[in-house]
């Protein structure tokens, strides 16, 4: 609580939030969405595409199984693109415009 | 969790196998000791946290925040304690080994749900929160309006949870160990009292971290005895597992009828295909979006994200916890496969209808088998994590039901935040001790009933009231004071409603039925053509039981004459006169150690089958007694209207449209200023809530 008289608005409107506010939303919301799609086709296929997912394709592991395996793989990959996205930008980002902030 | 609640409490017929293994509990009497021994330590590891933790536990943010001092990697392992409660540690492990396929499928959601955290909740409400989802709703709504309403969705949220968490822990351990489900309860409540009201958040925090490795080194210690026999390759080890005469004979029981003309290795491969225990792909959809909108709505996990001093350190613990939390569910598949092959299908469902003894026999044989010292010293091990990881939840939860009654109601609202910090405090550890001893009352009169709905019920009500007002709040600038009032109360009623005329409940009908089938025995059944599937005559159907609704069935193949079932009484006199005969054979037998060791394992299963043919005729009449001459379930239901288990389907959107119609329809002018300050500080985490130097 350093610095009550913050003026958020002019924060907002920097071109430098706007930018970070942008990249950020089209990031977030393209993973969320793929990740919700991959996910719901699970129960979906288990219901409706039961052939496709008895199809044996490594011993007896069949296809279902695998694709209940690469649930897990796809949720870390996406962990650890979001991660690293945050980690190298959207940090440098929104620190450039505290360091404004707190210079003005 | 629907499982829990299945368990039958006596573990009898496991026993029976020797007489020497008479009590009560899966672990027998004279190994009891070491299981109490392996408690004792745990119970003195965690009793020392609480030591530790209690004296840098003096102020609010130490209290309810641990100092906001917790590490990135420290906090993902204390959210996988906190997750990972006994329903997905012992009943997801259950499910694989009942079901193969469709109880791994069922897991992948419960990690899934951790990128919704992860993307839209953790960052974000470590910039704005302070202690609970309270402080985040009334940064720009009306505090003292939105801080009731948060107040109570948490405390009702906690509560399903809780009592859910209480029951299925009481009935777990009694089914272990043979202590009574009272002292059970007690001795779980009194022990995460402690933890809570000396060591606040900083002990759960690193009671929940132990457990979870705990739980983690259990898990891959006999993942490796499990799979190493065959050289760590996935396709060999499943080879074996589906080739199990065990695995084959619980797939023919579970088809029924549709088994017949199917061959050996068709059927054992039908344990890794879908299909055997979810019927329903529209009620797993409605789960689903229960779980991966609700979890990132559960006040006990949106609070460890005010444990940890940045944002970056939330991004990194939601990392940490979704790599273990994974990394477990995986190992889970081998868990409850092992066990199916291993222990085999028809003794896990003996001890526990609903799988959950299916890790701890499965470490037992593991160790070396039911008479074993070593086996004995595995399943006490469990056993213990499995007992810590119950109090570990349970703190949790109390200490965000605490919160919410303790910051929001009283400092919030009663004393509009005048209150000293000292007061505060003493504030926090009252609350958290009435939370403690309700959640002990209610576990203990909720003994014996049904409570699969209450886990499912807490998810839906998260999703549909805490997530939507959390969520809108932090990315819709038109969000105010009404629309989340409004979405709240209508998506949290609505998931409740709904589960309440649900298949969730009892009803007494059915259950006559069921208790009638077994006193009596079934009648002889014709035999039956084939049935083509019927679909349901439009999408509303297949949601609820209205008039002129066509149902949806599947399809059903033809089935021969069924010959009729007897009674229990008249079964129970056919298995007692064969014992006398079975008896006599013994002596006449001694000379030759096969046919004795032969005619000892038939007298042997005998008494086994009387013992669980008396189970369930008891059983039967005690429901028949209990519920003689009702008809109807607590809402008046002959049947369930609503025909989904998983209320989220209609509840979570109905909770969204609820506030942004609110927030449409009103004007809120302090939620309208706030907005440019809650965006900025959310992204930037400028002005957020510091750590405490210790």
């Amino acid at each position: 609580m350093s610095n009550p008289n913050i003026n958020w608005a002019a924060i907002d409107a920097n071109p430098k939030f706007q930018a970070l506010h942008r990249k950020k939303t089209t990031f977030l919301w393209g993973l969320m969405i793929f990740s919700t799609v991959y996910y719901f086709l699970l129960p979906i296929g288990a219901a409706y595409f039961q052939e496709l997912f008895k199809i044996k394709v490594w011993g007896v592991v069949n296809f279902g199984l695998l694709f209940a395996l690469s649930e897990f793989l796809v949720a870390w990959i996406i962990a650890f693109m979001y991660s690293k996205k945050a980690n190298a930008e959207f940090d440098a980002m929104a620190q450039e415009i505290i360091n404004e902030t707190q210079g003005a | 969790m629907t499982i829990l609640n299945k368990l039958t409490v006596s573990a009898a017929a496991l026993c029976s196998s020797s007489a020497a293994f008479a009590g009560t509990g899966a672990v027998a009497d004279e190994f009891k000791w070491m299981t109490f021994a392996v408690f004792g330590v745990i119970i003195a590891i965690t009793m020392a946290i609480t030591f530790w933790a209690a004296r840098t536990t003096h102020s609010t943010s130490e209290f309810y925040a641990a100092g906001r001092s917790v590490s990135g990697i420290q906090n993902g392992w204390a959210i996988a304690g906190d997750y990972l409660s006994a329903a997905s540690f012992l009943g997801i492990a259950g499910l694989i080994s009942l079901y193969g396929y469709d109880g791994f499928m069922y897991s992948v959601g419960w990690l899934v749900a951790y990128i919704t955290v992860l993307l839209v909740i953790a960052e974000p409400c470590r910039n704005i929160g302070k202690y609970t989802m309270g402080d985040i709703l009334a940064f720009r709504n009306d505090p003292k309006k939105t801080k009731v309403v948060a107040a109570l969705s948490t405390i009702t949220v906690s509560t399903f949870y809780l009592t859910a968490q209480m029951v299925g822990g009481g009935v777990l351990i009694k089914t272990l160990i043979g202590i009574d489900y009272e002292t059970s309860i007690i001795g779980v409540g009194v022990l995460m009292l402690a933890y809570v009201v000396f060591g606040g958040m900083k002990a759960t925090t690193w009671v929940q971290i132990t457990k979870a490795v705990l739980l983690v080194i259990a898990s891959l210690i006999l993942v490796f005895l499990v799979w190493s026999p065959y050289g760590f390759s996935l396709p060999g080890y499943l080879q074996a597992v589906v080739g199990d005469d065990k695995v084959v004979a619980q797939v023919a029981k579970l088809l029924g009828d549709s088994a017949a003309g199917m061959t050996k290795e068709e059927l054992g491969q039908r344990f890794l295909e879908p299909g055997l225990f979810l019927k329903n792909p529209i009620d797993q959809i409605s789960l689903g979006m229960a779980l991966v909108l609700g979890t990132a709505g559960m006040p006990h996990i949106l609070m460890r994200f005010f444990t940890v001093p940045t944002a970056q350190a939330a991004r990194t613990s939601v990392i940490w916890a979704m790599g273990i939390i994974g990394g477990f569910y995986v190992l889970t598949l081998f868990l409850g496969t092992g066990a199916a092959m291993l222990v085999g299908s028809a003794k896990i469902a003996a001890v526990d209808a609903g799988g959950n003894m299916a890790g701890p026999l499965l470490a037992q044989f593991l160790g070396g088998g039911e008479n074993s010292l070593l086996g004995n010293f595995f399943l006490a091990f469990v056993a213990a994590v499995a007992f810590a990881t119950i109090v570990a939840v349970v703190a949790g939860l109390v200490l965000a039901a605490a919160s919410a009654m303790a910051h929001d109601i009283y400092v919030g609202v009663i004393r509009g935040e005048k209150a000293t910090p000292k007061e505060q405090v003493v504030a926090a550890r009252v609350s958290s001790v009435i939370v403690g001893v309700i959640a002990i009352t209610v576990g203990i009169m909720a003994k014996g009933q049904n409570v699969a709905h209450l886990v499912a019920l807490a998810f839906a009500v998260a999703a549909s009231s805490n997530l939507p007002a959390v969520f809108l709040t932090l990315y819709w600038k038109k969000c105010n004071t009404t629309g989340i009032i409004l979405g709240m109360l209508v998506g949290s009623l609505t998931a409740i409603g709904l589960v309440m005329i649900s298949p969730n409940m009892t009803y007494p009908k059915a259950v006559i039925a069921s208790a009638k089938k077994v006193i009596e025995g079934e009648p002889l059944q014709a035999a039956k053509e084939a049935k083509p599937a019927v679909a349901a005559s439009s999408f509303i159907c297949e949601l609820f039981a209205m008039e002129g609704c066509v149902a949806s069935a599947p399809a059903k193949p033809a089935s021969p004459e069924k010959a009729a079932k007897p009674g229990a009484a008249d079964k129970l006199a056919k298995l007692n006169e064969k014992v006398p005969a079975l008896e006599a054979s013994l002596t006449a037998l001694a000379a030759d150690p096969v046919a004795l060791k032969k005619a000892q394992d038939d007298l042997a299963k005998v008494k086994k089958d009387i013992a669980a043919t008396e189970k369930a005729k008891t059983k039967a009449e005690d429901d028949l007694k209990k519920f003689d001459g009702q008809t109807a379930s607590i809402m008046g239901l002959e049947k369930p209207y609503f025909l989904l288990k998983n209320p989220g389907l209609l509840s979570i959107p109905l909770g969204f449209l609820m506030v942004i119609l609110g927030s449409i329809f009103t004007r809120d002018k302090r939620a309208e200023e706030m907005w440019d300050e809650l965006y900025v500080r959310q992204n930037t985490g400028i002005n957020s809530e510091q750590a405490t130097a210790h």
